[in-house]
C-alpha cells in the first residue's frame, strides 16, 4: 500500500511537470493522461471505487479527447506554436515565487490539527452502491444543480458555435 | 487491517499538483497548455476530496469530487469553444495576442 502510493505520487509529480513543461500541447495531453490515470489508482488506495471509474472514463476518456481535438484542430501542421521571445519575460521567476507563496498558504493547511478521525473506514464507502444511495438522497439538490450547470454549458457553446454561423 | 497512507502524505501530494498547475499557468502563453494546468488544480483538488472522505469515514467528500469532475468538464468544454473560436484564423496560438479588451 504505502509503495503504491509513493510509486503513483513519483508517475504524478513527474508527468505533471510533463504537462507544464513539453513545448507541444499534444506531449502535454499525453502527460496528462498519465497523470489522471495514476490519480485514478490513488482513489482506488482511498477506497473511492466510483470516483476511480469517473476518473478514467470522464477525464481521460471525454475531457481529454476533447482538448486532443482541439490541438488537432488549431496546430495541425505548425511548429510548436509558443512563441519566444515571451512579451512577460520576467513573469517567469514572479510565477514560481507565487507558487511558493501558494505553497507556504497550503502548508499551514496540512500541518494544521484536522480534529477526531474515525477510527475505522465503514467497508462500504465508494462503493458505487453506497455512492448512488448518497447522491439521490442526501446530496440530491447539489446532483441537481450539476445537471443545471451543464445545461448552461450546453446552451452556451451552442451559441458561441451559432452565432459564427449567422456571420458567415 | 491494512496500513494505511497517512492523511498528510496525500495532501502534501495535492499541495505538489496543486503548484506545478498554478506556476504552469503563469508561465505558459499557450491557451491549450494553461487549460490542461487547470485541469491540474481541479484534479488536486479533487485528491484532497476523496482523501478527507476516506479520513472521515464520510461519503459526501467523494459526492462533492464527483461534482467538481462535472464542473471541470463543463470548464473544459466551454473553454475549448473559446479557444476555438479566438484562434481559429490566427497563425500562432499565443494568449498574448487577445488583446481585444486592451487587457
Amino acid at each position: 500500500m504505502t509503495a503504491l502510493f509513493w510509486i503513483c505520487a513519483a508517475v504524478i509529480v513527474l508527468s505533471a511537470l510533463a504537462v507544464v513543461t513539453s513545448r507541444h500541447p499534444v506531449h502535454s495531453v499525453v502527460g496528462l493522461i498519465v497523470n489522471f490515470a495514476a490519480l485514478a489508482v490513488l482513489f482506488l488506495t482511498l477506497s473511492a471505487e466510483f470516483l476511480a471509474m469517473i476518473q478514467i472514463i470522464v477525464y481521460a476518456g471525454a475531457i481529454l479527447v476533447l482538448f486532443l481535438f482541439v490541438v488537432a484542430l488549431l496546430t495541425a501542421g505548425s511548429d510548436p506554436v509558443e512563441r519566444t521571445p515571451n512579451r512577460l519575460p520576467e513573469q517567469a521567476g514572479q510565477a514560481v515565487i507565487a507558487g511558493l507563496v501558494a505553497l507556504g498558504f497550503i502548508a499551514f493547511g496540512v500541518r494544521a490539527d484536522w480534529g477526531a478521525h474515525a477510527a475505522g473506514v465503514p467497508s462500504d464507502l465508494g462503493t458505487i452502491g453506497d455512492f448512488g444511495v448518497q447522491l439521490l438522497t442526501t446530496h440530491v439538490f447539489a446532483f441537481e444543480s450539476t445537471a443545471f450547470v451543464l445545461l448552461v454549458a450546453i446552451v452556451g457553446v451552442v451559441m458561441m458555435a451559432a452565432r459564427r454561423e449567422v456571420r458567415r | 487491517m491494512i496500513p494505511h497512507v497517512p492523511l498528510s502524505d496525500y495532501l502534501w501530494l495535492s499541495a505538489a499538483m496543486f503548484v506545478i498547475g498554478l506556476v504552469g499557468f503563469l508561465i505558459r502563453r499557450n491557451p491549450l497548455t494553461m487549460l490542461m494546468s487547470i485541469e491540474l488544480m481541479w484534479n488536486a483538488g479533487n485528491l484532497v476530496f476523496a482523501a478527507f472522505a476516506r479520513d472521515f469515514g464520510d461519503m459526501s467528500g467523494q459526492i462533492f469530487a464527483f461534482i467538481v469532475i462535472t464542473v471541470a468538464a463543463a470548464e473544459a468544454a466551454i473553454a475549448l469553444a473559446i479557444v476555438v473560436m479566438v484562434f481559429r484564423r490566427r497563425p500562432d496560438v499565443d494568449v498574448d495576442d487577445i488583446s481585444v479588451l486592451r487587457g
